[in-house]
């Protein structure tokens, strides 16, 4: 029971970071929120028993991506309005 | 228009989930297929990790294909991004930019940590969770936190390429031996079980895997390192 209260707890901030991704005017805190929903993925994916999908989601899907898309934003101009 | 077409997407996206969803419940048994991994791997292969000894193993041609994907998009990103004289003059003009002494301090004392970790992964891949995949993947961050930090360090591409290009010639040897010794392409059984649990066991399970680290590692590296510049 209490496994699941903590799987849906998660599962609730995978949606909310994703939500909060597209809808943020700000890139980098969009940038950072899509990073946390891949986090809390890896989180779930642990919590789900299988470790070993949540060591490459947690260094590529929010390490990697992460920055890949800093440089993005950097090289495009910070992220402000035009 | 487009915010129709957008509400139009996600609401077939729930609909399918939503069967998929709606279908769910906990196992009570193992299906047929993973009774018999769960049986074969520890015995025949003599892997403690199920996962790894059928990602290296009963599945290495999926495996090869997924570095052979991961070598293509490094080399594409290479092909795409490097040369052309802007790109210089932007890297310069982001040098005076330190980051804070507190970060700079930081990461000289965790780095060796990170990639300690990542060659852990890499070497007890068939005994515990994780593999050459994570493992690289791992050592791959350990690099963007050490670009993040120290702007100023240049990676090797050099030295990388090469690294990177040897290990995926003696994966894809080491596999063609398993077809003329054991009993197909990528059979691990080329080397001798040994002592189950421990570290060198396995047959070539743990050769592979660190080969498949090497790989990744320097593969991901080269790609962060040529969106940076």
């Amino acid at each position: 029971m209490m496994l699941e209260i903590l799987v849906l707890l998660v599962c609730v901030s995978i949606l909310v970071s994703g939500v909060l991704a597209v809808c943020l005017d700000n890139l980098m805190a969009a940038m950072v929120s899509a990073g946390l929903a891949s986090l809390f993925a890896a989180v779930s994916y642990v919590l789900l028993a299988a470790p070993d999908v949540a060591m490459a989601e947690a260094a590529i899907g929010s390490g990697l991506a992460t920055l890949i898309f800093l440089y993005a934003i950097r090289r495009t101009g910070g992220g402000k309005e035009e | 228009m487009r915010t129709v077409f957008s509400i139009l997407a996600v609401a077939m996206f729930a609909v399918i989930f939503a069967g998929i969803v709606g279908d769910y419940g906990e196992r009570e048994s193992v299906s047929e297929l993973a009774r018999q991994y769960l049986t074969l791997v520890p015995g025949d292969l003599g892997a403690a990790n199920v996962v790894t000894g059928i990602l290296i193993t009963y599945r290495g041609f999926d495996t090869l294909g997924e570095v052979a994907v991961l070598f293509m998009v490094a080399a594409s990103v290479g092909l795409l991004l490097s040369g052309g004289e802007g790109e210089t003059h932007t890297a310069d003009a982001d040098k005076p930019r330190r980051p804070s002494e507190l970060v700079e301090n930081g990461t000289v004392v965790i780095l060796p940590l990170i990639f300690l970790f990542g060659g852990y992964v890499i070497m007890n891949g068939h005994l515990s969770a994780g593999g050459g995949f994570q493992g690289g993947a791992v050592v791959a961050s350990g690099t963007m936190l050490l670009m993040l930090a120290l702007p100023a360090t240049r990676l090797n591409h050099g030295f990388l390429s090469v690294t990177e290009s040897l290990a995926g010639v003696v994966y894809v040897s080491i596999g063609i031996l398993g077809l003329v010794f054991a009993a197909g392409f990528l059979d691990s059984h080329i080397l001798p079980l040994g002592d189950f649990g421990t570290l060198i066991s396995a047959g070539a399970i743990p050769v592979i895997s660190a080969l498949l680290g090497i790989k990744v590692g320097a593969e991901l590296s080269v790609i962060i390192d040529r969106f940076r510049s």
